[in-house]
């Protein structure tokens, strides 16, 4: 094997990591559009927020540090224990239920019937407010997350792919890095649980029958606030995990929010309602724009990974609204 | 006792379709513009001017532009920081490449540039709807940003990456470069944004405004009545992508003086315009125009009280700045989804009948 | 046929549809179906829920392309158009969900429909004094006849959102009027009016017809409205045409009464 085609088989497996990792965000997204229709423009603000709890809750942060030091002047900043990690994410997702529960009760039940661009541009004010008040509680300096997830290359892969390039060629080896892959086994583990969750619980058909119909279910007998609160809970959850992803990888701060507007193309692709959608079209995504950087980006200077995703969901848009696993949409007259 | 309407009667449909119709209103217009244009200069510190008077001006225009696309046309687009940034660079070349092209023309032309681009990116819009759509404008906000970043032509090759806008005078006034003085600047934005005001009154009140709210509120029945959906999409991207450029031609070349692209028209430029938008009012010319108001009052005013007043630190300032913008956005939505404006309006509405309400 | 002889017929019919064909994936909405419009009649078209009268309205003024047939209009065959320049050629319609702007007042609505007969352009438009506001002014007197003629001059400037169902049903007449069509397509005018709306309904439809000269095709449940105002009436069933004629001649109708009328007629 030529080490040129080796290259691309590493990018191309990077991209498909990168795009599981954009697959866990846009799951929290599809969650919460099946059931309610709304699009959750918080949910990336909802995994750093997620992250900056954990981190907090780990760490002994004192909550409000910040602000309890400039009105009483005094100089807090950590209780000085620390939190074992598994009690902690118990904590966090106690945090995200919380939350759950205070979206539903003081934003949701008030905009209930209203247009979707209105519950959108409601989800931009949640982002924000969200923003603000994960850095009032725990402070906007860039955090190290460290749950006990393995990091860096993996040294197994690398010594085993060192002799598959032709003979001469210079090739050190693949490069992966184990946290990836970690994250692509507890994504496919997710969406199992999810799955199953969905299709043999109580609670999974109420969901289901909620994302197909609001009033016929309504009329028999389920609740709709309940089934919110669950669902924006459980894209708490979703986004704890991809929270927890993300800051191992690079750190808890404010661009892990960011990662929210990658999920928007991935969505564009897999389509608003589908869950196996939604992991595809992060695929498609991450290696597609690993591919593109990789053969185009350096003929026009690179970066590009910044707008290929928006452009390829753009095209795709175009000639099939849908996505690829939406349902088709026929207007009616 | 304000709003004195009996014997005020519109005899000619001329009379009775002007912009405001009732006497105290017109009255308090002409006010409004005594106090903009002799009045306010006269006070005008460069603290003033920096700080509030001229980005209000700025953002006004930004978010009248805006709001034609949103309020207007019921199209919602991220990609204002883009089309501002079109508009920056543009009289960034036109003042580099022709020094001595007057400014009102290379602003003009520069909105034009980026009416060309807007309406470019709006073609999607006749497939693809609500915030599908908003997903295509993120693909120009980025991608616009990263071509004006990465191809060194748009800033004349110059090492640091960052544009900065030249000295030009105007009727032998300097109102660009570090010479302009405040008044001159502020004289300068606020003749385009009356002027663009005035033009989007007319533009929203006639027959293209009405095509536009026709495809907002049922684009179905907008069809059969005769309005091609293409062309009153693609207009309203054209003129509402206009009027941001100029917005932006007017932050770089007047307010900033210098800019970069990646931090000067980030996609948070595209979320506080489409912000003033909905807390100013949607599909309201005055709205916009509070909205902006607000959105860059409100930021001074928490620095002076938290930081100035009670000695807090920046960081935490802007931390709640966030809480409370982000606060606001729910609370408007969920409260009166037409803004501050729809809210002027109720009480206008009140003050007509006061003190005899029934 | 002749040359000539097609070109007259088609010169007194207004519309002509031939053979039309029109399914939706694997369902037959219209199938096989002709009929046609004269000049200045009030043709109805009846038929049972799910008949294909909304899509023969629907084929009509371009949101549904057949797959198979002719439409002749005014003379002249239409090829594949969009909707928006069937409303250059002369047709409005109503719908029979209320499709009104609900964000703009009953006058703008109105305004609107005279999109087709305002031209200045953009830059006119913008500068407003001068051309742009004659026209304005020009199609406002316009719509003020439309207005007086429907007796809404007292909610000229409510938003339509707020006006109860009868004013917005009749709102929308006065915004598919403004456009003066030379066919009007009306779909169920009536449904949900009570007995004096639906004589005012009625009313204004006839004095449309009388007035202006416009061609009406309607779609309408009421029997006893529709043999009244009908010159001729098209019976739909399964997508499939069972009859056609004078009210009369379908009252009594054997076929059309064991699908749709009843025995009771």
């Amino acid at each position: 094997m030529s080490a040129d085609f080796l290259y691309l088989v590493e990018v191309i497996l990077n991209g498909l990591m990168a795009g599981v990792m954009y697959s866990l965000v846009a799951l929290g997204f599809v969650l919460i559009f099946k059931a309610s229709g709304i699009f959750n423009y918080a949910q990336g603000v909802m995994a750093l927020f997620a992250a900056l709890t954990l981190v907090g809750i780990q760490t002994g942060q004192v909550p409000f540090a910040h602000l309890i030091n400039a009105i009483f002047g005094t100089n807090v900043h950590h209780f000085g224990w620390q939190v074992p990690t598994v009690l902690a994410i118990a904590l966090t997702v106690g945090v995200m239920v919380l939350f759950a529960i205070l979206v539903e009760r003081y934003v949701l039940h008030h905009l209930v019937n209203q247009e979707p661009i209105i519950l959108f541009m409601a989800t931009i004010g949640l982002a924000y407010f969200m923003e603000g008040f994960g850095d009032i509680m725990w402070g906007s300096d860039i955090k190290t997350l460290d749950v006990g997830l393995p990091s860096g290359g993996s040294r197994w892969l690398e010594d085993y792919t060192l002799g598959w390039a032709a003979e001469g060629e210079r090739y050190y080896g693949m490069y992966l890095d184990k946290l990836d892959m970690v994250a692509s086994l507890v994504a496919i583990v997710l969406v199992v649980s999810l799955t199953i969750f969905s299709q043999y619980t109580k609670t999974g058909r109420a969901l289901r029958a909620v994302a197909d119909d609001h009033q016929a279910a309504l009329s028999v007998g389920i609740s709709l606030r309940t089934i919110w609160v669950i669902v924006w809970a459980i894209a708490g959850f979703v986004a704890l995990v991809a929270g927890i992803m993300w800051g191992a990888k690079s750190g808890v701060q404010f661009s892990l929010s960011l990662i929210a507007l990658k999920a928007l193309p991935v969505l564009m692709l897999g389509g608003f309602t589908s869950i196996p959608g939604a992991i595809i079209g992060g695929l498609i995504i991450g290696v597609g724009e690993k591919v593109f950087e990789y053969s185009i980006g350096p003929l026009i200077g690179g970066a590009t990974e910044n707008w290929f995703a928006y452009v390829l969901a753009l095209m795709f848009l175009v000639f099939r609204p849908q996505g690829l696993f939406g349902e088709k949409i026929i207007e009616r007259v | 006792m304000f709003y004195r309407e009996s014997g005020d009667f519109k005899k000619t449909y001329k009379l009775d379709s002007q912009t405001f119709p009732i006497k105290f209103d017109r009255w308090r217009y002409y006010f409004v513009m005594l106090v903009a244009f002799i009045v306010v200069p006269m006070f005008l510190t460069d603290y003033s001017a920096n700080a509030v008077m001229i980005p209000f001006l700025v953002w006004a225009i930004a978010a009248l532009g805006l709001n034609i696309l949103v309020g207007y046309c019921g199209q919602l687009s991220l990609g204002t920081g883009g089309f501002m940034a079109v508009g920056a660079y543009s009289t960034y070349k036109l003042m580099t490449s022709f020094p001595g092209m007057d400014m009102i023309s290379v602003i003009m032309l520069s909105g034009l540039v980026t009416a060309v681009v807007g309406a470019f990116f709006g073609l999607p819009s006749l497939r693809i709807k609500g915030f599908y759509l908003a997903v295509v404008t993120l693909a120009a906000q980025f991608f616009l940003v990263w071509l004006l970043n990465k191809v060194p032509w748009f800033y004349n090759y110059s090492a640091s990456g960052q544009i900065s806008a030249p000295q030009r005078e105007l009727f032998g006034i300097v109102v660009t470069g570090p010479h302009a003085t405040p008044v001159a600047a502020y004289l300068f934005c606020l003749i385009f944004a009356v002027g663009l005001a005035w033009i989007a009154r007319n533009l929203t009140r006639g027959r293209m405004g009405r095509s536009w709210m026709a495809i907002r509120d049922m684009d179905i029945a907008a069809e059969i009545i005769g309005v091609n959906p293409l062309m009153a999409k693609l207009s309203a991207f054209a003129v509402s992508s206009f009027f941001i450029g100029v917005s932006g031609a007017l932050l770089f070349s007047v307010y900033l003086g210098a800019a970069e692209v990646t931090e000067a028209f980030s996609i948070n430029v595209s979320f506080a315009v489409l912000f003033m938008v909905i807390i100013g009012g949607l599909g309201s010319i005055f709205g916009s125009f509070i909205g902006a108001a607000f959105m860059v009052l409100m930021p001074v005013l928490l620095k002076n009280i938290l930081v100035g007043g009670l000695g807090w630190p920046t960081d935490l300032a802007a931390h709640f700045e966030l809480i409370i913008v982000g606060g606001l956005i729910l609370v408007f939505l969920i409260v009166e989804p037409h803004g501050l404006a729809q809210m002027a309006r109720v009480l206008k509405e009140k003050l007509r009948l006061w003190p005899f309400p029934h | 046929m002749t040359e000539p002889l097609q070109k007259m017929e088609a010169a007194s019919k207004l519309l002509e549809l031939k053979n039309i064909d029109l399914s939706f994936g694997g369902v037959k909405a219209i199938s096989n179906i002709s009929f046609d419009v004269m000049e200045g009649e009030v043709r109805a078209i009846i038929g049972p829920n799910g008949a294909g009268k909304s899509s023969m309205l629907n084929v009509i003024n371009g949101f549904y392309h057949p797959q198979q047939g002719e439409i002749w209009f005014d003379g002249k065959q239409r090829h594949s158009m969009k909707p928006y320049q069937i409303a250059y050629q002369g047709i409005a319609r109503t719908f029979q969900n209320i499709a009104l702007f609900k964000g703009m007042s009953v006058l703008d609505n109105i305004m609107t429909g005279r999109f087709t007969h305002m031209h200045k352009n953009m830059l006119w438009q913008a500068l407003w004094k001068g051309p742009a506001e004659q026209e304005e002014i020009v199609n406002r007197e316009f719509v003020e006849g439309i207005i007086d003629f429907l007796e809404i001059q007292a909610i000229r400037k409510t938003p339509v959102g707020r006006l109860p169902y009868g004013l917005q049903k009749r709102v929308e007449l006065g915004r598919a009027l403004a456009a003066q069509p030379k066919m009007l397509l009306l779909d169920e005018p009536m449904a949900g009016m009570n007995v004096e709306e639906k004589e005012d309904m009625c009313r204004f439809i006839l004095d449309v017809n009388d007035t202006f000269g416009t061609t009406i095709v309607l779609i309408e449940h009421d029997m006893g409205v529709v043999m009244d105002i009908a010159d001729r009436v098209v019976v739909l069933d399964y997508g499939r045409k069972i009859g056609d004629g004078t009210p009369d001649v379908v009252r009594n109708d054997q076929t059309v009464i064991d699908a749709y009328l009843g025995v009771s007629h």
